[in-house]
């Protein structure tokens, strides 16, 4: 304990600099947000129309957002705009909203892939007749190049490690695309979400991070970006795009870092929208011409519990600390009520892939039965101790996210109620790393959330207990049931869509019965926007990322005003 | 650092302001000194500015000189620094998709960005290019480090400037009120207030003056440099410097202020201004022409060594009023360990607090003569 806390004391050192701005974040939800609700309270009875004096946002064709997000860096090959979200580029496919599991239509491809019969060869054909930005003409040699220098090494791509499936990509013929695969592959089509580039801006092979694409891309989507600063991003309508040119003529983005910054700006009334942490968020509820959107998401939040760990490999630990956790009042008291409770990391928006039955009940009775009769009994401090082992475990979580200290905090008391003793410690994800087989680490998840496969792959098939192979992250428990393992095999391998979602139901069957993880809760992401009388096309289930491309705006290309 | 000898510098020379004050055993410590109330025919007052200017000339050149191999060392620590240092760049790289990147392709991300070279090997690189007059390219921007700083660079300075002359207008204001008149009611309401600014984070001064001045009176533009995101204008820009500017000014002041007051409080115990006094020059005229000059020699050596709490106050004034300036970038390039952008933002931070502590120095020397140039 004393060496843990000095490296704290050590860290907290070392990250001053970082932790200036952190604690600035930090300290967000609880002061200020009560200074600004009454501010709020305030300016709603003064000033409705705020300071704002520039052309007036709303009524025009145009719409200004505010990102939390640093802007730029506007390259697909360094995994820009992955999920499809990219507004100047379009991938091979894009994504159809509404309530729901997305589906998927072709977009730069003229009609959706189709697989060989073991799903190991895909072919695709192409959309004719589209231009880039720069007037050239896309063609299948774009596509090829665009996957091509995100697996090339030489690139460094950041989203290289999701493509390892795809062995090469083929011109084969005047419109005809090849992906040819490493091992079968059913959900390929959500890899065809990223944007195309055109070869000429990946002929020659350097880093990603420094191609010109980042600050000047060049793509074939609804918008083109005409000017790009340190705080704005300008994007204008292409006239000229495929499916018709947008509504909306103009997008300006702003960089708003600070949460209570872009929550006072929306206030001010010189901002058509912004996200928000939910606590936030919900200070806009009820306010005149404004509405709060919270989107579902796959985006996870749960706890690895290491099967090399003495307290938390127990199989009856894993059951009892899954029926101790009190998920409904995480949502409520930490995300504002904008959450859904998770038992696995399958969300309900799955459909049929979603095995309603498979949750579990809060209840900290029988979480205390199945400790007792496992033999972990009552201590003199009631922490529990079986064979001189005491019922202790630690919980690492990544100092930079305040959602993730809030969960670990509300999960460790709900653990001790049942008396387990869960430690926490903030640390930066470097020092995690070498523990993380070890000792439980707060993890999130979601980043593809658009097949089942993509989305619990990782996280539950026992081929990531070998120490070589995925990211240290993957399989962080060292998870490993043979039903599990089997039924994911089918998920990936399946052309056939029934088949596909009987298996992930029987996953999380196997699951639920024989517990690796506490999965706690599905974040909803909330936003804020001024009414405009657009016609909007309903919500999507949103990834990991999110930020102004998402929300309600992640199609604004399609809304029409009547 | 320059050192005040009190009284005993090796070279003294005659001020107008305090000749007055030297008593009869200070004029025989140093019988070279000419006074122009004693008459005595030593060289003129022209001259000796003129060996004092020479004198000052040598300091800056020495501290010039002296820049060079310190900019050395502080760049060829910092890249060591970075490599033992407990931060992984690969974290700051990939961002969200640490967590799932393989192994295996850390490993040949590593390889291709350099990180797993030897840190005088990166410096080694980053030197050949930075004397062939590259800058290198920011990894956590996806641009040109010379790009990066141009862009953000004049609205650092713009807001820091401001901030700076506005909280050293402000500091010798009150300081001096306060301190001439040390224990008044001006001084007791300015130091407590001094006391309770200086335990308030900017980010909640700013947050504070957003909600009053932004939202509540809707005098101020919220944040930003433009409404809504237009192009900024000239009267835009000064419309929305304003509360930036303010919030960091007000987070100087209180060290600035309370190092003017301390300073004035001590000169006023000192003998020349006993003497002063006991003569019956008017306290106006003591205050003035005794108490001030000497009182703002400490002063303007605070604000040139002090230079990193402005940057400091500049990275959380900037974040909290999307101000798009190079503070932020301090922090990230740091975060991210992106070497060529920390290294010049380092280095350029070094030379600036370095030249502004000799830019003190310099007005100290000239303002104070019985400061030595530590020749």
């Amino acid at each position: 304990m004393a060496v843990t806390r000095i490296t704290h004391l050590v860290r907290s050192v070392a990250h001053r600099e970082g932790n200036i701005v952190v604690r600035a974040r930090a300290a967000g939800p609880v002061l200020p947000t009560i200074a600004l609700g009454g501010v709020l309270a305030l300016v709603a009875c003064t000033t409705p129309g705020g300071s704002a004096d520039g052309e007036g946002a709303a009524g025009d064709a145009e719409l200004v957002l505010a990102d939390g997000y640093e802007l730029g860096g506007y390259n697909p090959v360094a995994g820009f705009g992955a999920a499809g979200e990219a507004k100047m580029y379009d991938g091979l496919v894009r994504l159809t909203g509404g309530e729901g599991m997305p589906g998927f239509e072709p977009a730069l491809a003229a009609e959706l892939p189709t697989a060989n019969d073991d799903a190991t060869v895909w072919t695709v054909t192409i959309r004719p007749g589209v231009t880039f930005s720069d007037g050239t003409t896309f063609g299948p040699e774009d596509v090829v190049a665009t996957y091509e220098a995100i697996l090339d090494p030489a690139s460094a791509s950041e989203a290289r490690s999701s493509f390892d499936m795809i062995d090469e990509v083929v011109e084969t013929g005047d419109d005809t695309v090849e992906f040819r695969l490493a091992y079968p592959y059913a959900p390929l089509v959500t890899k065809m979400l990223i944007g195309i580039v055109p070869a000429e801006a990946v002929a020659t092979p350097g880093l990603a991070a420094e191609s010109t694409l980042n600050s000047e891309p060049v793509g074939t989507g609804p918008y083109t970006l005409v000017d790009l600063s340190p705080d704005r991003a300008v994007l204008e309508a292409n006239e000229d795009y495929w499916d018709g040119a947008p509504e909306i003529k103009k997008l300006t983005l702003l960089y708003v870092p600070d949460d209570n910054t872009r929550a006072q700006r929306m206030v001010s009334g010189e901002i058509d929208g912004t996200n928000l942490p939910p606590l936030l968020a919900n200070t806009f509820e009820g306010k005149d011409g404004m509405t709060v959107t919270a989107q579902t998401s796959a985006d996870w939040r749960g706890l690895s519990l290491p099967t090399n760990n003495p307290v938390a490999g127990d199989p009856a630990v894993r059951m009892a600390l899954n029926l101790a956790a009190d998920r409904q009042s995480m949502i409520d008291d930490v995300l504002g009520g904008h959450g859904r409770v998770a038992a696995t990391p399958y969300p309900e928006v799955y459909g049929e892939a979603y095995e309603p039955d498979a949750v579990f009940e809060h209840d900290p009775a029988r979480a205390e039965e199945i400790l007792t009769d496992a033999g972990w009994v009552e201590g003199a401090d009631g922490i529990r101790v079986k064979d001189g082992q005491r019922a202790q475990i630690a919980l690492m979580y990544n100092s930079v996210d305040t959602v993730r200290r809030d969960l670990a905090q509300a999960f460790a008391s709900d653990a001790l109620a049942v008396g387990v003793e869960v430690d926490l410690e903030a640390l930066s994800w470097d020092r995690i790393d070498p523990r993380i087989n070890t000792d439980a680490t707060l993890l999130g998840g979601g980043d593809e959330p658009f097949d089942p496969d993509t989305q619990s792959y990782d996280a539950l098939s026992s081929v990531f207990v070998q120490p070589d192979v995925g990211s240290v992250y993957a399989n962080a428990s060292d998870y490993q049931n043979a039903t599990v393992d089997a039924a994911l095999e089918v998920g990936r391998r399946s052309l056939d869509q029934a088949e596909r979602d009987a298996a992930y139901r029987e996953v999380q069957d196997a699951y639920v019965d024989d517990p690796g993880y506490v999965y706690l809760v599905f974040l909803d992401h909330t936003y804020v926007s001024k009414d405009a009388g657009w016609n909007m096309s309903g919500p999507v289930l949103e990834p990991h990322a999110h930020g102004v491309t998402w929300g309600p705006w992640w199609s604004l290309q399609s809304w029409t005003r009547d | 650092m320059t050192t005040v000898r009190d009284g005993r510098g090796k070279r003294p020379a005659a001020e107008p302001g305090t000749g007055p004050a030297d008593g009869p055993a200070r004029t025989s410590a140093r019988p070279d000194a000419a006074s122009r109330t004693a008459g005595d025919d030593a060289p003129s007052v022209r001259d000796l500015r003129r060996g004092r200017h020479r004198d000052v000339w040598g300091m800056v050149r020495r501290r010039l000189l002296f820049i060079v191999p310190v900019t050395g060392l502080v760049s060829a620590g910092l890249f060591a620094a970075a490599k033992y240092s407990p931060f992984d760049p690969l974290v700051g790289y990939l961002g969200t998709r640490y967590m799932t990147t393989t192994e295996a392709d850390k490993a040949i991300i590593s390889e291709q960005l350099g990180l797993d070279q030897p840190w005088y090997a990166t410096y080694w690189g980053w030197l050949q290019d930075l004397f062939g007059g590259d800058l290198g390219r920011s990894r956590s921007f996806s641009q040109p480090v010379a790009q990066v700083i141009a862009e953000r660079l004049p609205w650092t300075l713009l807001l820091a400037g401001a901030g700076l002359a506005l909280a050293v207008v402000v500091a010798l204001l009150l300081g001096i009120t306060a301190g001439v008149r040390s224990g008044g009611l001006v001084d007791r309401a300015v130091t407590a207030v001094c006391v309770v600014v200086q335990g308030l984070p900017p980010f909640v001064l700013s947050l504070a003056a957003i909600a009053v001045f932004a939202l509540t009176l809707g005098w101020l533009p919220a944040a930003g440099l433009s409404d809504g995101g237009s192009d900024p204008t000239a009267g835009g820009v000064l419309r929305h410097m304003l509360l930036p500017v303010v919030v960091l000014a007000i987070s100087q002041v209180p060290w600035l202020l309370l190092a003017v007051r301390e300073s004035v409080v001590t000169s006023k115990g000192e003998d020349f201004v006993a003497g002063a006094v006991s003569r019956g020059i008017p306290t106006g005229i003591v205050t003035r022409r005794h108490i001030v000059p000497t009182s703002l020699a400490p002063f303007v050596n605070i604000v040139g060594v002090r230079l990193p709490e402005l940057v400091v106050g500049a990275v959380l004034v900037e974040e909290v009023f999307s101000w798009p300036g190079v503070a932020g970038a301090i922090v990230t390039s740091a975060r991210d360990l992106d070497m060529a952008l920390l290294a010049f933002l380092t280095i350029g931070t070094t030379v600036v607090v370095m030249v502004g502590s000799l830019l003190a120095d310099v007005v100290v020397a000239l303002m104070d003569p019985r400061v030595s140039t530590d020749g």
